[in-house]
């Protein structure tokens, strides 16, 4: 902690210096500066993190937990060295607790695989949020249809925010699993997880948090928040695609049989059958993403020195900036306007699709999402087909914010709206 | 902006606010179903077919304004049309949006149609200016698929 509270603060100027490790943004699209408001898509990669990967792959690659060769040893141990930065980064107690996956769609599916399958039994529920991510949503249909669950759903209300006014009845004695966003990818509600949380342990009932879009711009302590598996996304983390996490409580990874079998996760292996290696690796089979993971290390050394409380205080300045510029803008409706936001803003326009409204600021190279992002069931509460989404990054200044107020204005010239 | 004007252009911008044909139709013979998986966006598509003939089209459905005017205009070229002549304007839209940017597009058929060439320079948006000649496809075929751009 002591390097954490010797970081200062992020200042114009040191945010400008930050900008600068982030080579992408200094590019130019259609002719003008790249605006990007779209980091919660996937983040931009700092010069450390691209550095990181291509030095690995020129100075240190090799398989790793095979080799007795040195260059393996030294992959190996770099490797787990990472391990053991994610364990910290996210304040679990043991690096047994730390499963490399594929992003957070694997991890979830991971835990809905060999969680789900082999603890949940016909009639039990699933309670989960009616603003989730297809991908913490999907992969428990999918079970639910497999084992005959019920799944269930804390809803939104007219304000774009989760209904908790009558919390405690969505359990029941048949609820085994609690899974939700940590922030709303859609919307960017930070969602009220301790009280959800508290509601669900009080009755001994598992939690899944899906951190994909907290873990960029919040501190995050598993232990704090009392969940029993995390799960986030490196490429969301200004690290590279491919590679994610996802934290276990070890009581329950060790309850839990392996999802894919192969190699890593093995301890002996015959013709006839085969023992598992222990934690982590028994959920590890195959070679992983070795230099992915390496650039999943950058970036949480970059953060680290940044320190995740600068960029939340940061965040919260830019968002309240942005509520601000936007909200005065003519015909614009934000979606959950009073909800305590992370990251990113969700709107609709006047007589505007949000596909076209993407497509002109296009012009004005400023980079936003336009559709559902992943998350159907949001836009059918909300009655639309979709919104356009504004999404920011440490690296995002308010000159950014007023690059998208003036592309705004460009939408309502051509829409007449 | 240039390149904005050229997809945004007036007769679109128009048709996208007040969609000819946007209507349900109660004795349609034919009719299909269009998503763009991308942005969500669907359409139903209502033909009826007499002689050979395209004796009525309309659609329902919201959409962009590129996808709502691409229907509106669509309805409106081909009442009246020969079946056979539908499908080669069908085949004529989509290669005409669908042609690399560097080559001139072959227009000759297309007519007010034409206008939607500026879509080349949107490579995103293609699509929005094609589904509704795919789910034309789909209903001409008397498809159960629903027509999809993917």
């Amino acid at each position: 902690m002591s390097i954490r509270s010797e970081s200062p603060k992020l200042d114009t100027e040191r945010l400008h210096n930050l900008r600068d490790d982030f080579p992408i943004l200094k590019q130019q699209v259609r002719g003008k500066r790249l605006v990007f408001l779209d980091s919660a898509a996937s983040a931009q990669k700092p010069r450390q993190v691209i550095d990181a990967m291509s030095r690995f792959q020129e100075e240190g690659y090799a398989n790793i937990h095979r080799g007795v060769y040195e260059l393996s040893a030294q992959a190996t141990l770099a490797f787990e060295e990472v391990r053991e930065k994610v364990r910290s980064f996210i304040g679990a107690s043991e690096t047994a607790e730390i499963i490399f996956t594929r992003g957070t769609t694997e991890s979830i599916n991971l835990v809905a695989q060999s969680f789900g399958r082999s603890q949940l039994r016909e009639g039990d529920e699933i309670l989960l949020t009616e603003m989730e991510h297809h991908s913490n949503l999907v992969p428990w249909q999918m079970l639910a249809a497999e084992k005959h669950l019920k799944l269930r759903f804390i809803r939104m209300n007219d304000e774009g925010e989760l209904d908790l006014s009558s919390l405690s009845n969505h359990f029941s004695e048949q609820t085994k699993l609690l899974a939700l966003g940590h922030v709303s990818n859609a919307l960017g509600n930070l969602q009220a997880v301790q009280k959800i949380i508290s509601e669900a342990k009080g009755r001994g009932i598992p939690v899944l948090l899906d951190g994909a879009q907290a873990v960029p711009h919040l501190p995050v302590d598993v232990r704090e928040l009392d969940c029993d598996f995390y799960a986030f996304s490196a490429h969301k983390l200004y690290g590279p695609t491919g590679i994610g996490v996802l934290y276990g409580r070890k009581e329950l990874l060790e309850k839990m049989p392996p999802w894919q079998g192969g190699g890593d996760m093995i301890r002996t292996v015959t013709l006839e059958k085969t023992s598992f290696n222990t934690l982590p690796w028994k959920f590890e089979a195959g070679t992983p993403a070795i230099s992915e993971v390496m650039g999943l290390g950058a970036a949480i050394d970059y953060l680290e020195a940044v320190a995740m409380e600068n960029i939340h205080a940061y965040g919260k300045e830019l968002m309240a900036y942005a509520m601000e510029i936007l909200g005065n803008q003519p015909g614009m409706r934000i979606v959950a306007p009073k909800a305590e936001r992370v990251g990113a803003i969700s709107f609709l326009m006047d007589d505007a699709h949000p596909h076209d409204i993407a497509t002109i600021l296009d012009a004005e190279g400023i980079a936003v999402r336009a559709g559902h992002h992943c998350a159907q069931p949001v836009m059918d509460a909300l009655g639309v087909s979709g919104t356009t989404r504004a999404s920011f990054a440490f690296y995002n200044t308010r000159d950014d914010v007023d690059a998208l107020a003036a592309g705004l204005a460009k939408v309502r010239e051509m829409f007449g709206a | 902006m240039s390149e904005l004007r050229d997809l945004y252009q007036e007769v679109i911008l128009d048709h996208g606010r007040r969609p000819r044909n946007h209507r349900k139709m109660e004795d349609a013979n034919f009719s299909a179903e269009g998503h763009n998986p991308l942005c969500g966006d669907q359409l139903t598509l209502y033909l009826k077919l007499e002689d050979g003939h395209v004796a009525d089209l309309s659609f329902e459905g919201s959409g962009c304004a590129i996808s709502t005017a691409s229907a509106s205009m669509l309805t409106g070229i081909l009442i009246g049309k020969s079946e056979a002549e539908a499908r080669e304007l069908l085949k004529a839209f989509v290669d005409m949006a669908t042609a690399p940017t560097d080559e001139e597009p072959d227009d000759s058929k297309l007519g007010k149609l034409a206008v939607f060439a500026g879509v080349r320079e949107f490579p995103m948006r293609v699509k929005c200016a094609t589904l509704c000649w795919h789910t034309l496809e789909s209903a001409l075929n008397d498809s159960n698929e629903a027509a999809s751009t993917e």
